[in-house]
């Protein structure tokens, strides 16, 4: 095991799958000569050439849809968003070809590609390029999701998105590309299978439900409440569909109180599946109403003082914790 | 003439018979409510994609948007599987899951079938992609209506296809009305043709009732394509004699003007041909129509007696590995 960042993990993943497979092409805004808008995609059209690390305009809609249509006859895309706010632009045919193709064709058209970018609010970009899409795209049968939070669930689940035989979004995060963490090195291959969660920390008095960006956060609302002696699991979603429920309902069975921490919006937001979830499930185990964590319900703000009060936060966090295990 | 293209031509025009009949039949059908959802039917266009057809080889390409029964059975989906689609059975091209709107045949190279308008240009444009990217010489066929070129996305795709040289025809099958909105109505250029020249693509304007004009043009430009990549777009002057879907009666346009086209029809128009040229007699055109409709009765006694998809493989055709997610 190495340190490298979150960054550097994303561009060996995609490098490897790159070499392995030759259907494999990069397809995006900025991703060749520029190096990737943040960096992702360095180095690559140097070793790869550019019939395969391939700059387009900016027209998303057209460039996905040109992904979906080489997948359609047997290429395996990955299409980078610059963020997904823009991948906005390109709804219909994430929405509406890739995941509809396989059932639309009567299963003689499936769609091996992959879509990835930053998701997720950053830092004071307001309204337009702060969108969580989790949700959205996380309701659309025919779609996977998932949403790594270290360097090597970044790495290992790019890799399994790009040999999935489905479309598959991977959600990164303007934020995370500069963290750190130790990754297998790069002669060890490593795939981190899509719909398995991760327990990042072992407790028992409480169970922190959280993914992506949310993840640093409740690693250090758990630190900080272990010295008040409270015990928090956190259990790391990495994929939101498929949803590892069966991780979901073992942390709860141990510790029978839950906090979902989620960067998306309230109103039919992950956590809202997830709390239906589990108490149609396992209703008998908890101890308390399950709280959640999200963005507040508004257009981000540009202003920093009041981003901050609309995103979730540890504070935010410490406070949930504490009122779900009634301390 | 070469005794094999006059066989080809005679072929072509049982072929457009066949959508013709097939149509006529569907229509029917429709109305005795044996099909549901929306059905748009192809009569008067036929030429344009029995043209297209025969000018281009078994593996190139083609995609098309919704109304797409001519282009199935066109490209060799048999009339039983496509009537058998309209019926929703699991014998149908798509197994009864897209319907009318959704016709795919992969052995056939047929891409579908696209129901929003345009959506599938980028698709075609990822088609030609990927024949430039494996070093082949194949076409890609992407038909669309006059409605769709002024989509966002078929700019776009455009815009693509020039700058990255795919080997794609762009076929504009200009029937003069999306849905009620008229060409004048609804694109502020005086011929369609001219979108090309914004992108640099090399265009011309087709009488898409006229067979041999159709073939003539496609066979040229696919030749040209398949010695250098590049995006070509033909405007294919048609008519559609039927309102848009089955609910539409057409009130936004005269009689005068169906009547105008119906003189015009490109299956009178290729038989009179061959029949000037003694290719084909009175007889033999009467056979074919012959062969098409009991194709077409056939298929619906096919598409009556399938079975359908059983509900517990709903979930069978979300993801590629059947795995629910």
């Amino acid at each position: 095991m190495r340190e490298i960042t979150y960054r550097q993990a994303l561009n060996e993943a995609l490098a490897e799958e790159l070499e392995r497979d030759p259907n494999v092409f990069l397809m995006g805004e900025e991703v060749a000569e520029y190096q990737g808008a943040y960096k992702v995609s360095a180095g690559l059209l140097q070793r790869f050439g550019s019939k395969r690390i391939i700059d387009t305009p900016i027209s998303e809609n057209g460039f996905a849809g040109l992904g979906i249509g080489a997948a359609m006859v047997g290429l395996r895309p990955i299409i980078e968003f610059m963020t997904f706010s823009f991948s906005l632009v390109a709804f219909d045919q994430v929405v509406n070809n890739a995941p509809n193709m396989f059932m639309m064709s009567g299963g003689q058209f499936n769609i091996p590609i992959t879509f990835r970018g930053p998701n997720g609010p950053a830092h004071q970009l307001a309204a337009t390029h702060s969108h969580a899409t989790e949700n959205f795209y996380a309701s659309v049968p025919g779609l996977k999701v998932c949403t790594p939070a270290t360097p090597r669930d970044a790495k290992g689940l790019l890799k399994t998105a790009v040999r999935d035989d489905n479309p598959v979004l991977v959600l990164e995060a303007e934020l995370l590309y500069s963290s750190k963490g130790m990754v297998e090195p790069p002669d060890e291959e490593l795939l981190i299978p899509l719909g398995k969660a991760d327990v990042k920390r072992e407790g028992s008095d409480v169970t922190v439900i959280c993914y992506s960006q949310t993840v640093p956060i409740s690693l250090t609302v758990a630190a900080q409440l272990e010295e008040e002696d409270i015990s928090a699991e956190v259990v790391d979603l990495r994929s939101i569909k498929p949803l590892d429920e069966k991780a979901i309902f073992e942390s709860v069975a141990k510790t029978h109180r839950v906090v979902i921490v989620e960067q998306d919006h309230p109103f039919c937001g992950v956590g809202a599946e997830i709390c239906y979830r589990i108490q149609k499930t396992i209703f008998d185990e908890l101890d308390a109403p399950i709280l959640r964590v999200s963005q507040e319900d508004v257009p981000m703000p540009y202003n920093e003082d009041l981003e901050r009060a609309v995103l979730p936060n540890a504070e935010k966090l410490v406070t949930a914790v504490k009122q779900v295990c009634y301390a | 003439m070469q005794p094999l293209e006059q066989r080809d031509e005679v072929e072509m025009l049982s072929l457009m018979l066949l959508i013709r009949r097939f149509e006529e039949r569907a229509s029917q059908q429709y109305q005795a409510q044996k099909i549901g959802g929306f059905c748009h039917l192809y009569i008067g266009q036929e030429a344009v994609v029995a043209g297209a057809v025969a000018a281009i080889r078994p593996d190139d390409y083609i995609i098309t948007a919704y109304r797409d029964h001519g282009h199935a059975l066109a490209r060799g989906t048999t009339a039983k599987a496509c009537m058998a689609e309209l019926f929703g059975k699991e014998t149908g091209c798509s197994r009864g899951l897209g319907g009318s709107m959704h016709f795919f045949d992969k052995e056939h190279h047929m891409y579908g079938g696209h129901a929003i308008v345009s959506a599938h240009v980028p698709l075609a444009v990822g088609l030609a992609f990927a024949i430039k990217y494996r070093d082949e010489d194949r076409v890609t066929l992407c038909f669309f209506g006059d409605g769709a070129i002024n989509q966002g996305s078929f700019h776009e795709a455009l815009n693509l296809a020039a700058l990255y040289k795919l080997p794609i025809i762009f076929i504009c099958e200009n029937n003069l009305f999306a849905m009620g909105t008229s060409v004048e109505r609804s694109t502020s250029l005086k011929q369609i043709v001219d979108r090309a020249e914004g992108y640099d693509i090399p265009g011309e304007i087709v009488d898409g009732m006229n067979f041999r004009e159709v073939r003539d043009k496609v066979a040229e430009v696919a030749d040209s394509i398949r010695k250098e990549s590049h995006p070509s777009f033909l405007e294919v002057r048609t008519y559609r004699y039927r309102g848009h879907s089955m609910s539409d009666p057409a009130s936004y346009r005269t009689k005068e003007e169906l009547e105008k086209y119906r003189l015009d029809d490109p299956i009178i128009r290729l038989r009179a041909q061959l029949t000037r040229e003694g290719k084909l007699t009175n007889e033999q055109f009467d056979q074919l129509d012959k062969r098409a409709k009991e194709t077409v009765l056939a298929a619906v006694k096919f598409a009556e007696q399938g079975p359908e998809l059983p509900v517990e493989k709903l979930y069978d055709y979300v993801y590629f590995n059947g795995a629910k997610a």
